[in-house]
């Protein structure tokens, strides 16, 4: 993929500063690093910017709040309430103290989805390291909040599924199907928006002018969509982490 | 001159879609790479769109039968729609598997591993 990806301006710019003290930092604990020049890749940079965006935003808008909601202050709540309403249909009215983590993975996957169509910028979340990255908080998120509620060891009687009997079956496939979990939430995120942006490097290396259009217009779509779906997983999993046994 | 215009702007239109740089791809016909390339492309080509029929067929049926339960037992449609979401989830992510793989398979540089 590298050659048909020229390198970003803002890369190089954020290369050309931050590129000689990271240097000379790894030195220090004796990295040698290569390519200086290339120290920082795109999805780091690219991930730092929608976190910088996202805090500077959502920061700066919450300060303050009042309330009878302005235009914008309502238009943030819809948001807000879009996740609380997810969470409160799938983990349950004690779901709501999970917002903050929830929220902040679907809004980042979001913005890190849109990020690709802008000129001069390219989606974090079509490198792997960036959806694994998420896949894992998740996991270990769900997991720790499970222990959390349930207590350590009925949390891990849960695995062994409802009947004693079948316990030395039924374990090997709960602890495989929760370690795909993350595999496939990561895989799934960062297959989407690689194939679509190669699609649209494709399309517009036939023909650069009109034609990638509709194909962008597919990509704020699935943007969407994969972000939706990543939370829905996290609520899933919360919620299956979570559940009381009686529920089960 | 604005009728002048419209003509005007086509050309340069067409024009500038003919100046566009098409992959130029350099051939080295090598007999071994060019098979091994050459079957790399209808493998790639054979599992997406085996997968993508299964999966359209497989998306089909749970949408059809979604809306049937909508349609008899309206009072059920946020369970169902709930459900068939996740559902076309799971199965969009199997399709997804197969189009990496083909992704792979054809990005692969296999001259270097004749």
């Amino acid at each position: 993929m590298e050659e048909l990806e020229h390198s970003l301006f803002l890369v190089d710019f954020f290369n050309k500063i931050f590129s000689r003290p990271l240097t000379s930092l790894l030195a220090l604990i004796g990295i040698e690093v290569k390519d200086p020049n290339h120290l920082i890749p795109d999805h780091v940079v690219m991930s730092l910017m929608v976190m910088v965006f996202l805090i500077l935003f959502f920061g700066l808008s919450s300060r303050k709040l009042k309330l009878i909601p302005s235009k914008f202050q309502s238009v943030l709540e819809l948001v807000i309430q879009f996740f609380e309403s997810l969470l409160v249909d799938i983990v349950g009215e004690e779901g709501k103290k999970y917002l903050p983590l929830v929220g902040t993975i679907g809004l980042f996957i979001f913005f890190c989805n849109i990020l690709g169509l802008v000129p001069g910028f390219m989606s974090p979340t079509s490198k792997l390291n960036v959806t694994v990255g998420c896949a894992l908080v998740v996991f270990v998120y769900y997991h720790l909040q499970g222990i959390k509620s349930q207590g350590l060891f009925k949390y891990l009687k849960h695995f062994t599924g409802p009947i004693p009997l079948i316990a030395p079956l039924l374990l090997p496939i709960e602890i495989i199907s929760h370690f795909s979990r993350p595999l496939s939430l990561s895989i799934r995120l960062f297959g989407n928006i690689f194939a679509e942006e190669l699609l649209i490097v494709i399309i517009a290396s036939i023909i650069p002018f009109i034609l990638p259009l509709p194909f962008m217009a597919v990509a704020i779509f699935t943007a969407i969509i994969q972000a939706f779906v990543f939370v829905l997983l996290t609520c899933i999993y919360i919620g299956g982490a979570v559940a009381h046994s009686e529920e089960y | 001159m604005k009728k002048n215009l419209k003509p005007f702007g086509l050309l340069l239109f067409f024009l500038a879609l003919l100046s566009t740089p098409l992959l130029a791809q350099e051939t080295t016909l090598d007999p071994v790479k060019t098979s091994l390339f050459k079957w790399s492309l209808i493998i790639g080509g054979a599992i997406i769109t085996l997968t993508v029929a299964a999966g359209a067929f497989c998306q089909a049926k749970a949408i059809s039968s979604a809306c049937e339960g909508i349609s008899r037992n309206p009072g059920a449609g946020r369970d169902i729609r709930f459900l068939l979401i996740f559902g076309l989830v799971l199965i969009e992510t199997l399709v997804i598997y197969a189009l990496l793989i083909t992704i792979i398979i054809l990005m692969v540089q296999w001259g270097k591993y004749v």
